[in-house]
C-alpha cells in the first residue's frame, strides 16, 4: 500500500499494525483497546490479528499500566500504552517522570526505555475540565521524554512509526478533534522526530504551531492572503525536541513571529519558543514575538463557554496584525 | 578487577538443584556475609563523608535477599527498593562497580548518576533500585508481561517493604498479575517499619488478606531464616515457571539500622532495637552451619573472602576518578547515528 486517503485515527491504527507486523517485540496495552478496539477506535482489529498477549486490555489502573510499560521496555519489549484522555496522565506521572524519563540516564546509559505513550489531548467536544486538557508542556519540561504532536494523518502515521522505533520514551499526543479528519497517507513516507514542516510558505510573518491549531493557523493565513499578507505556517510536529533550526530560518525570512497553541498560554510551549527567538533570533526580529494560547482557566464544558475559551482564527489574525503594526 | 566473577561460584552452587543441607546454607551464608560486610563498610564510609547523599541499609534483612536470589537464574528480572543493596548483591552485581557508584565515581555501575537508590545492572536483569516507595512493583508487572509475551520462561521478582503496602500501585499490580497469571513473585520484606512509623499505624489491612482478595497464594515465612526463605522462594518460582500465576512471599524480618544512615531513631525504643539485632540471620546461619558439622574455619573463610572483596572494591573506588559531566549531559537520550 502506498498513498491512500484515510482518517487520522485510521492512520494511527495502520501505523500500529505495520509496526507490530515489522517487529514482534511491539505490544499494546491500555484500557478497552483490545475487545472494544479503543475509545476512539485507534486499535480496532488488532486483537484479532495479534492476540491478547500483544494487545492487552488493562484494568483502569493508569499508574500501573504506564509503569508496566516501563518494566516491559526494560525487559526487551516495545510497549505502546494508550491513555484514554491526556488528563489521566496525572495518575501516571511517577511512571513517566521518575521512571521512564530517567532510567537511561540514571542507570548510566546501560539501556533505554523504548516505550510510546499514546494519548489524545484537546477540547472542542464539550468534554469538560477533566477530559479536554493540553498538558504537553509538563512532559516537554522533563529531560528524557520526547513529545510528538502530529497535525495530519500522514504525520500521525509516519511519526507513530518513528516513535515506536525510537529507543527512548516518546509521548505521542493525538487530538480528539482530529481523529475524523481525512488526509492522504503514504505508508512509505518516513518522518523524523524533532523535524518541523513548513505547512504554508509566506514572506511576512512566521506562525509556529502544532497539533489541531495548525489548521486554525492555516485558515487565518488564507484569510490574510486575501489582503496580501503572506503568512508562513510552521508545523512543529515535535514539541520536544523542537526544531529550532527550521523556526529560526523562517524568522530570518519573515522577521516576525507568532506562536499559537491550544494549551494554556502561561508557562506554555510558546513561552519556551518565544524566549529562544528573543535570544537566538534577536537580530532578526522587527517586532515583539506574540503568543496565542488559552486563557489561564480550566477548560469549560458548555459549548458557548468552550468556544470562547478556544484559540480561533480571529485570535491568530489579531496576533499577526499586532506584529505588523 | 571484577569482583563479580568470584561471587558467581556460590550463586551458581545455590541454583544448581537439590543441594540441601550444609552446602546450600553455606552458599546462602556466603551471600549474606558479603551483603553485611558491604553495608558495614558503606556505613563507615558514609560516617567518614566518603558517600554523598543518603543511604538505606538492610542490616538484619540479608536472609531475604540471599534466600530469594537462590531461586533465580538466567534471564529472570528483579526490581527493588531504596533499601536494595542486598538484593542486587545476591543477584551477583559487581561489588567494585557498586562501591564506585555509591561513592560517586566514574566507574560506578551507573556512572555516578544514580547512587545507592538507583543501582541497576540490566545485563543481570536488575531493573533498578528505586527512590519511590512501591514504584518497582508495577515495573516488575511489566517485566513479567514481557517474559510472558516472549515465552522466555523467565520470571520477574519484586522486593518491596511493608511501607509499600499502603501504596495504590501494589493493589493495582496484584490485580493485574492475577488477571493475567503473570510469572511474578511479590516479595514483601516486612520489617515492621514504614520509614519512621510502625506499620501497624500505617496499614489497616493484612497482606495475606489482600493477596487472597485477588486469589493469589500468599506464604508467610521467617525472613531471618535464609534456608526457609530459599525453600519457599524456590517453590514459588517453580510455580511461576509452571505458569500457575503470581505468588506473594511475605518475609518477616527486622530492620537493625535506621530508615537511613544517621537516623537517630528516637521513634524506636531500645528494647525493640536490641531484640531486632539479636535476631541476626547471619549469626543464626553460622550457628546452624556449625551444628550441621561445618568447621568454624570454613565459615570464617567465607567471611574473610567477602571482606577481601570489599576491601579491594573500596581501594579501587577510592582510586577511581570522578564521572564526566559532558558524558552525563549527552546521555539523557540515546545518541542515534545521523543518517
Amino acid at each position: 500500500m502506498s498513498a491512500t486517503e484515510m482518517r487520522y485515527v485510521h492512520a494511527i491504527a495502520q501505523a500500529l499494525r505495520d509496526s507490530m507486523d515489522a517487529d514482534s517485540d511491539v505490544m499494546l496495552l491500555g484500557e478497552d483497546i483490545a475487545g472494544a478496539g479503543g475509545s476512539f477506535k485507534a486499535t480496532r482489529g488488532l486483537l484479532e490479528t495479534f492476540g491478547p498477549e500483544r494487545v492487552r486490555d488493562t484494568p483502569i489502573s493508569e499508574a500501573s499500566i504506564v509503569s508496566a510499560a516501563v518494566g516491559a521496555a526494560l525487559s526487551g519489549a516495545k510497549p505502546v500504552v494508550e491513555i484514554m484522555f491526556m488528563d489521566f496522565i496525572t495518575l501516571a506521572m511517577d511512571a513517566l517522570v521518575n521512571q521512564a524519563a530517567k532510567a537511561r540516564f540514571m542507570f548510566g546509559g546501560q539501556g533505554s526505555v523504548p516505550m510510546v505513550l499514546r494519548t489524545p489531548h484537546g477540547g472542542g467536544l464539550s468534554a469538560g475540565p477533566q477530559h479536554s486538557q493540553c498538558l504537553e508542556a509538563w512532559l516537554a519540561h522533563v529531560p528524557g521524554l520526547k513529545v510528538v504532536c502530529p497535525s495530519t494523518a500522514q504525520d500521525a502515521y509516519s511519526l507513530l512509526r518513528a516513535a515506536i522505533d525510537d529507543p527512548d520514551p516518546v509521548m505521542f499526543i493525538e487530538h480528539k478533534a482530529l481523529y475524523a479528519a481525512k488526509g492522504t497517507v503514504d505508508t512509505d513516507v518516513v518522518a523524523a522526530i524533532g523535524s518541523a514542516r513548513i505547512a504554508r510558505s509566506g514572506r511576512d510573518v512566521t506562525v509556529v504551531s502544532y497539533g489541531a491549531t495548525v489548521a486554525v493557523c492555516l485558515s487565518a493565513a488564507e484569510r490574510l492572503a486575501l489582503e496580501g499578507i503572506e503568512v508562513e505556517v510552521v508545523d512543529l510536529r515535535t514539541v520536544q525536541p523542537w526544531d529550532r533550526a527550521t523556526v529560526l530560518a523562517s524568522l530570518a525570512r519573515t522577521h516576525r513571529a507568532v506562536i499559537v497553541h491550544e494549551a494554556v498560554q502561561a508557562f506554555g510551549v510558546g513561552a519556551e519558543i518565544a524566549a529562544t527567538l528573543a535570544d537566538d533570533g534577536f537580530d532578526e526580529l522587527d517586532a515583539p514575538v506574540v503568543r496565542v494560547g488559552a486563557p489561564f482557566m480550566p477548560v469549560p464544558f458548555a459549548t458557548s463557554l468552550e468556544k470562547a475559551y478556544q484559540v480561533d482564527a480571529d485570535a491568530v489574525i489579531a496576533a499577526i496584525r499586532k506584529t505588523l503594526l | 578487577m571484577s569482583s563479580r566473577t568470584s561471587l558467581e561460584k556460590p550463586a551458581g552452587a545455590m541454583t544448581g538443584g537439590n543441594t540441601d543441607g550444609p552446602q546450600r546454607l553455606q552458599a546462602l551464608y556466603a551471600v549474606m556475609t558479603l551483603i553485611r560486610q558491604v553495608e558495614q563498610a558503606l556505613s563507615r564510609l558514609f560516617a567518614d563523608g566518603d558517600v554523598p547523599g543518603f543511604i538505606h541499609l538492610s542490616v538484619g534483612q540479608e536472609a531475604v535477599a540471599a534466600g530469594v536470589a537462590s531461586a533465580l537464574s538466567g534471564a529472570d528480572t528483579l526490581a527493588t527498593t531504596h533499601r536494595g543493596h542486598g538484593h542486587v548483591l545476591a543477584r551477583g552485581i559487581d561489588v567494585e562497580g557498586l562501591f564506585k557508584e555509591i561513592m560517586g565515581k566514574a566507574g560506578g555501575l551507573c556512572q555516578g548518576r544514580g547512587g545507592s537508590m538507583h543501582v541497576a545492572d540490566l545485563k543481570l536483569g536488575i531493573l533498578g533500585a528505586n527512590g519511590i516507595v512501591g514504584a518497582g512493583i508495577p515495573i516488575a508487572v511489566g517485566s513479567a508481561m514481557a517474559h510472558a509475551m516472549q515465552k522466555s520462561g523467565a520470571v520477574a521478582v519484586v522486593f518491596f517493604g511493608d511501607g509499600a503496602m499502603a501504596e495504590g500501585v501494589l493493589h493495582e499490580s496484584l490485580n493485574m498479575a492475577a488477571l493475567w497469571k503473570l510469572p511474578l513473585l511479590f516479595v514483601c520484606e516486612n520489617n515492621g517499619w514504614s520509614e519512621f512509623s510502625p506499620t501497624s499505624q500505617q496499614f489497616a489491612g493484612k497482606l495475606e488478606a489482600l493477596a487472597g482478595a485477588f486469589g493469589i497464594t500468599h506464604e508467610l515465612v521467617d525472613g531471618n531464616d535464609a534456608l526457609a526463605v530459599s525453600v519457599a522462594a524456590r517453590a514459588a518460582v517453580g510455580d511461576l515457571r509452571a505458569g500457575r500465576g503470581p505468588r506473594v512471599l511475605e518475609c518477616v524480618t527486622h530492620r537493625v539500622r535506621g530508615h537511613f544512615e544517621g537516623d537517630p531513631q528516637k521513634y524506636r525504643n531500645a528494647d525493640e532495637m536490641t531484640a531486632a539485632a539479636n535476631l541476626d540471620p547471619i549469626a543464626r546461619a553460622r550457628a546452624s552451619l556449625l551444628e550441621l558439622g561445618a568447621g568454624a574455619a570454613d565459615v570464617d573463610a567465607l567471611d574473610e573472602r567477602a571482606g577481601a572483596m570489599v576491601d579491594a572494591a573500596i581501594a579501587a573506588a577510592r582510586a577511581d576518578g570522578l564521572p564526566s559531566f559532558a558524558n552525563a549531559v549527552q546521555d539523557v537520550y540515546t545518541q542515534q547515528e545521523r543518517t
